[in-house]
């Protein structure tokens, strides 16, 4: 039963990526749309960078004293100046190490 | 113009460095299926099956927890859902492939790999082989996603809990969104789209993840209204 999800589960996921590449036509997109879809990066993941700092595996928020937010500030002003990939995701887990590790312990 | 091994290298070379938290996190996922006290190939046929890192887990999360086959199956049709617009974003550059070539490819579109194939695209509008970008950054991706789950299925979690690396996860998207931030409009809808997810959070099968984007989007296009 659990490999037939997996397959259903499989089938929906790669549907959600093909829909749009390979069975809409792109001439059904309006102009208003096509403009709003260069929104999309922004639109997106901030839904995945909000929850995973904010809130802590129990589903509950997380105090504003949070390493994670510390980190996440970090890695913000560094990536901003830095414009690197590396260092974004580098400065930002050592600071939070820094305070977990160092500071909190 | 620049050929198609030069545009698949390219595309390599711009996700690999996503790919120090896409391997911590690879890990963690194959080992937290073993954990949950899945049979492994199960775990791993996910890799291939389903190849889409956060809802893998919540998968099995939900199934472990007691949660039907439905639920979980609806779960990740939701989280995965995204992909329709990262999709609808892609086909401008996608549009005269082949049917074939358009099936193949689609497979391959991760989150990171769409976000870095989109801003060269964005920058090399007119070469003639872009989609090979996006079989690289793609190919990439997914070849470090099965090393990764497959070493946390059978080494188990050698990463120490204690690093708490799935933290790496939410600093790989900064590096994607963090140069927006010099426009104000995409600091809007950013913020937008973050607050919302934390508003809905709680709402069934996960869907904060498509429900915060839509409205994120919707607030994009009421400032495109208010720019004209």
């Amino acid at each position: 039963m659990t490999w037939f999800s997996i397959i259903i589960a499989g089938i929906l996921t790669y549907f959600m990526r093909m829909t749009m590449i390979a069975l809409v036509d792109r001439d059904l997109l309006g102009d208003k749309i096509k403009a709003v879809l260069e929104y999309v990066p922004s639109a997106v993941f901030p839904a995945i960078i909000f929850p995973a700092i904010f809130i802590n595996d129990y589903g509950t928020f997380v105090e504003m004293n949070d390493p994670k937010i510390f980190g996440a500030i970090v890695a913000i002003i560094v990536g901003y100046f830095s414009k690197n990939i590396i260092a974004t995701i580098l400065s930002g887990l050592i600071s939070y190490w820094f305070l977990i590790f160092v500071i909190f312990s | 113009m620049l050929s198609k091994k030069q545009l698949f290298t390219r595309g390599m070379f711009d996700i690999s460095p996503h790919m120090l938290s896409v391997i911590p996190f690879g890990i963690i996922c194959g080992a937290i299926g073993v954990e949950l006290g899945f049979n492994p190939y199960l775990v791993y046929a996910m890799s291939i099956i389903i190849f889409g890192g956060a809802s893998q887990i919540v998968f099995l999360q939900l199934l472990s927890g007691g949660a039907s086959s439905l639920v979980a199956v609806t779960s990740v049709g939701i989280i995965n859902s995204r992909h329709l617009l990262y999709g609808a974003v892609l086909s401008e550059y996608l549009e005269k492939l082949s049917f074939i070539k358009k099936l193949l490819i689609s497979y391959f579109v991760v989150d990171q790999g769409f976000a870095e194939s989109n801003k060269f695209f964005k920058k090399n509008k007119d070469e003639q082989y872009l989609h090979y970008h996006l079989i690289g950054t793609g190919c990439t991706m997914w070849v470090c996603w099965q090393i990764a789950t497959l070493s946390g299925i059978v080494l188990g979690s050698f990463v120490p809990a204690e690093l708490g690396l799935k933290f790496a996860i939410p600093l790989t998207f900064i590096a994607i969104v963090v140069q927006d931030l010099k426009k104000i409009d995409h600091v809007i809808v950013m913020i937008t789209c973050g607050l919302s997810s934390l508003l809905f959070f709680d709402a069934p099968f996960k869907s904060y993840i498509i429900i915060s984007p839509v409205i994120a989007l919707f607030v994009a296009s009421l400032i495109l209204r208010l720019k004209k």
